[in-house]
């Protein structure tokens, strides 16, 4: 067993999220925890507040994707006051839900999952980063990412109010229209954001599925779990990240449920840990039966992956062709394998380029009229919509004042939760063997992860998870033996 | 200069919004990141807490915190930074006034959690199992960090140089408030860096705003539309801009919706909401007490509107208790 | 509460209140020992800000005085005042501080017998409220 290592009162702290793994009396893995150390509390400090002020609050659960919070908060916002916006206001949101997930994902992919796939997990931890990816890509690429990646955002900004502070929502509509001059600007970013995505997937199909031990690794067992997957798919039946009805396909891939936003509660229910302040969410229908996969247990995943599992395609010609590329090198849906949560994410970054050049081109979209007044008396509101990192639910009550009474969140990474903490449990079984650990096993037990983009801070309605802090290895006499 | 500056940044109770005013400076940050070097900044590079305990103190030139702080690890940490670092800067809304977090203070630590893990529809918790500060499970021994009662502010936990305000605050304060500390032209300490004035001093709708602003009704944003060149209060919209510090570059305004104050009050002004309050009776046209009362009630949630962003740093810092 | 004395700030203006308490000073009319006297130069110069830090500081209850409508020596600052107390009244109790903790009237330099009425009606209000309590 190894010695013991002093752990000075700075490393004893857990950070944002943090590992603990347990070793048996051989040194085996017995049992691995994510834990989420913070809380914040919307749920119940929105008691009290404004409904229309739902959309710039409830934002503030996740600074990395305030825009989804207010698309899925402004959705509810409809229902509760049961007006329908008109078409270029719903047209807008759209718009600017898919330039955030363009943006969003691509995020995802360079600066922080593309570490482990285009640096790698045994290269030192300072080229572990976008810096890392940029001397791999080349500059010249890099400079592309950030540009593209800029100029979406301002798309945003024209639309929102600004990318980090989105606050156009209302109930019934949007607070701005759009003008032509915006339009035509905001169609060019789309066609070259199309341009990059290409870009990317070639990037993918070169750097990694070309790589031996990554294509190894694609299909590896140890990547691997047979859950459920959900998320919104359109009257077709295809992807759709601003509206639809929730799916869930079973792990053989046939659909277990279809349904609407306001019968959430009857298919869904979480569970606490107390180890954790992250619940997990689970398949009511089915129900909890632990941390485990396969029909029985109610576990399901969410996100990129999950979304393409759980749909018949994808609504645009490109991402639909790449759709169809990656289940056929699959052979078939639904693909467990939790590296391929990066593919799906690229093969969703087409298809929401390939959606906003649809809304940058729509006649509708300069329409001045973008809001339509309430008339109703507000009472409960249900709102939807996916984000980056999996399906997002907002539910308010109100008195007849709209006036927040209660209010519900079930966030993206939180359906996730247990199939992660899963996927770290098994990687570390893998690699942790009669006690030794290397360096690359953190990496690679991040690496099982980090392929869910988990954002802890939604998760907890707390902290992101780029950096999930540390990894701490405890012997079987509890005793912390390696912190990683 | 031949060596250079060190900085570093860290987050405590946060959205990660603020995380990303840093990271937006897209193509800046590349030439920040060429002029210091950072030395700590969790969200983005790949640092251990280990790396931090080999800093010295006094050693960083800035660090930038963002977030509140509720635990005791986030506690800890403002202490640790604070003396490893010369200058210490409140990052955004919830470390320089509490921010929207804040508004738990509205609130016990017991209802903000029973609410979260009992109650909520979706949760199936018949045991009424809470997250536990410390959980033994077959043996193995788990911990949380401790949740305080009430949301604090950066200054009620270290002393703070400076505050760059702001939920989050725009790209360019942040680039702005390091190159100060690079180029050697700080304002005096305590300094909030930002305008000095009110945002209607700089608000592109300011020459529609009468110099005595006279309504008789307060109306809701879901309610009315409203004339998108025109101040906001003149049509009976509640905008908090009178209250609220400029700098944003009126970021809600030119999206066409009203200021909700995230940049905090002017100098000089302890106590936001108080603030709001003047400003806002102000303008009610009447002098009769019934009809004020009237109008006074149709604010939707006054404490929770002005303090939106403030409630830990006001006088009062949250909802007193009465047993 | 037994034995429960509340401490009660009052903001008096100059020009009346103030004089009306010494009016009813003059004529040993008695009220409660309770009253802590802020002088103020008028009832609109109560900054919301001052009535908070009474309650932060100690204050059980915060009475306002001013001069009685369309006597104020500046013209309005009374009127600015009853403004401001309809709105604080709407968002103290969200702060947990009950609307009746805070009081405004009007008293003229001569309304003696008025002020230890007013005063007194107070101290029993609060008393029945019972302290606030404040965070520690
Ligand atoms: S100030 Fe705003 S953006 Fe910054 S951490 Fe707090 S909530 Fe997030
Ligand atoms: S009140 Fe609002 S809209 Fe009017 S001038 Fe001030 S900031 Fe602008
Ligand atoms: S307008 Fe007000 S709420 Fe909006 S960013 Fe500026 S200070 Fe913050
Ligand atoms: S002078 Fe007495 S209230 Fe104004």
């Amino acid at each position: 067993m190894s010695r013991r290592i002093t752990i000075d009162p700075i490393t004893r702290l857990e950070g944002h999220g943090k590992i603990d793994v347990f070793l048996d009396g051989n040194g085996d893995v017995e049992r691995a925890y994510l834990q989420v150390p913070e809380y914040r509390g919307f749920e119940k400090f929105c008691e009290g507040r404004a409904a229309e002020e739902m959309p710039t609050l409830t934002q503030k659960i996740c600074g990395v994707c305030p825009t989804a919070h207010h698309i899925a908060s402004v959705k509810a916002l409809d229902d509760l006051f049961a007006v329908e916006p008109p078409p270029a206001a719903i047209k807008i949101r759209e718009l600017m839900h898919n330039a955030f997930v363009f943006e969003d994902h691509l995020l995802h992919f360079f600066f922080l999952g593309g570490p482990d796939f285009l640096v790698g997990p045994e290269a030192p931890s300072a080229e572990r980063n976008i810096l890392g990816v940029i001397g791999k890509v080349g500059l010249e690429m890099g400079k592309k990412i950030i540009d593209i990646r800029e100029r979406v955002r301002a798309v945003n900004g024209t639309i929102s109010g600004g990318a980090l502070y989105p606050v156009c929502g209302l109930p019934g509509g949007v607070s701005k229209p759009l003008t032509e001059q915006e339009k035509a600007e905001i169609a060019g970013v789309a066609e070259d954001a199309v341009g990059f995505a290409i870009l990317a997937l070639e990037i993918f199909r070169d750097k990694v599925l070309k790589d031996k031990r990554y294509a190894e690794w694609l299909t590896d067992d140890l990547f691997s779990h047979r859950t459920y997957y959900m998320g919104l798919v359109d009257s077709d039946g295809k992807v759709n990240f601003y509206d639809g009805k929730i799916r869930v396909v079973d792990p053989d891939g046939k659909v277990f449920v279809a349904f609407e936003v306001n019968d959430y509660l009857k298919h869904l229910e979480e569970r606490v840990e107390p180890w954790s302040y992250m619940k997990m969410l689970y398949l009511k229908g089915i129900g909890w039966k632990g941390f485990v996969d396969g029909k029985d247990s109610g576990v399901y995943r969410v996100g990129p992956l999950a979304r393409l599992n759980a749909a018949d395609g994808m609504a645009t010609p490109l991402a639909e062709a790449e759709y169809e590329k990656m289940f056929d090198l699959f052979s078939g849906k639904p693909v467990h394998n939790t590296l391929a949560y990066h593919w799906a994410r690229l093969i969703e970054v087409l298809y929401a380029a390939e959606r906003m050049v649809q809304l940058a081109k729509d006649e509708e979209l300069t329409d001045a009229k973008v809001r339509n007044l309430p008339s109703q008396t507000p009472k409960e509101g249900f709102g939807v919509c996916e984000a980056p990192r999996g399906t997002l639910f907002h539910h308010y009550e109100t008195d007849d004042r709209a006036i927040i009474e209660k209010l519900n969140l079930l966030v993206g990474t939180q359906n996730s939760a247990a199939a992660i903490c899963m996927s770290i449990e098994k990687a570390a079984c893998a690699l942790i063997k009669g006690g030794k650990v290397s360096d690359s096993t953190r990496n690679i037990i991040e690496m099982a992860y980090r392929a869910y983009d988990p954002c802890l801070a939604c998760a907890t309605h707390w902290i992101e998870g780029k950096r999930a802090g540390m990894i701490h290895i405890y012997n079987h006499e509890q005793e912390l033996i390696q912190v990683l | 200069m031949s060596k250079k500056q060190k900085i570093a940044f860290y987050w405590c109770s946060s959205c990660g919004g603020c995380e990303e005013s840093v990271i937006d400076l897209g193509q800046d940050i590349l030439k920040v990141a060429g002029a210091v070097e950072i030395v700590f900044w969790p969200v983005a590079m790949d640092f251990k807490y280990a790396d931090l305990a080999a800093i010295h103190d006094n050693e960083i030139a800035v660090t930038l915190i963002n977030g509140s702080i509720r635990t005791d690890e986030q506690e800890h940490m403002a202490k640790v930074l604070r003396k490893k670092s010369k200058l210490l800067m409140a990052h955004g809304s919830c470390a320089h006034l509490g921010g929207i977090v804040g508004l738990a203070n509205f609130f016990e630590a017991a209802e903000v959690l029973g609410r979260s893990y009992k109650e909520v529809p979706s949760v199936h918790n018949p045991q009424g199992v809470l997250p536990q500060k410390k959980k033994v499970e077959s043996g193995r021994e788990l911990t949380l960090p401790g949740f305080h009662d009430t949301v604090r502010t950066l200054d009620q936990t270290v002393p703070v140089d400076y505050y760059i305000p702001g939920c989050p605050p725009t790209p360019e304060l942040v680039k702005d408030a390091i190159m100060m500390v690079l180029e050697d032209r700080l304002p005096p300490r305590g300094s909030v860096l930002a305008d000095r004035k009110a945002l209607c001093e700089t608000c592109p709708r300011r020459d529609s705003r009468p110099d005595k602003v006279k309504i008789s009704a307060l109306r809701r944003v879901y309610e009315i539309e409203w004339d998108p060149h025109r101040c906001f209060l003149d049509q009976g919209i509640i905008c908090l801009g009178p209250a609220t510090r400029g700098g944003c570059m009126a970021r809600c305004i030119q999206a066409n919706m009203p200021c909700r104050g995230c940049f905090g009050p002017t100098d000089n002004v302890l106590d936001q909401g108080a603030k709001c309050v003047s400003f806002l009776a102000a303008i009610l046209d009447s002098t009769d007490e019934e009809e004020l009362q009237t109008m006074a009630k149709a604010i939707p949630d006054p404490a929770g509107l002005f303090y939106r962003y403030s409630l830990p740093s006001s006088l009062l810092r949250r909802k007193v208790s009465i047993w | 509460m037994k034995g429960f004395e509340p401490k009660i700030v009052g903001f008096l203006c100059n020009w009346c209140s103030y004089e009306g308490a010494d009016a009813a000073g003059r004529a040993r009319k008695s009220y409660p020992a309770n009253l802590r006297v802020v002088k103020v130069m008028c009832s609109g110069r109560t900054d919301p800000q001052f009535i908070l830090q009474a309650f932060k500081v100690g204050a059980d209850g915060v009475l306002i005085l001013g001069c009685h409508p369309g006597d104020c020596h500046y013209k309005e600052g009374n009127l600015q005042t009853l403004k401001r107390y309809a709105v604080l009244k709407e968002m103290l109790p969200q702060l947990g501080i009950e609307s009746e903790r805070l009081r405004l009237d009007w008293i003229s330099a001569s309304e003696g017998d008025k002020f230890a009425q007013v005063v007194s009606d107070m101290v029993e209000q609060v008393r029945q409220l019972g302290p606030l309590v404040r965070p520690s």
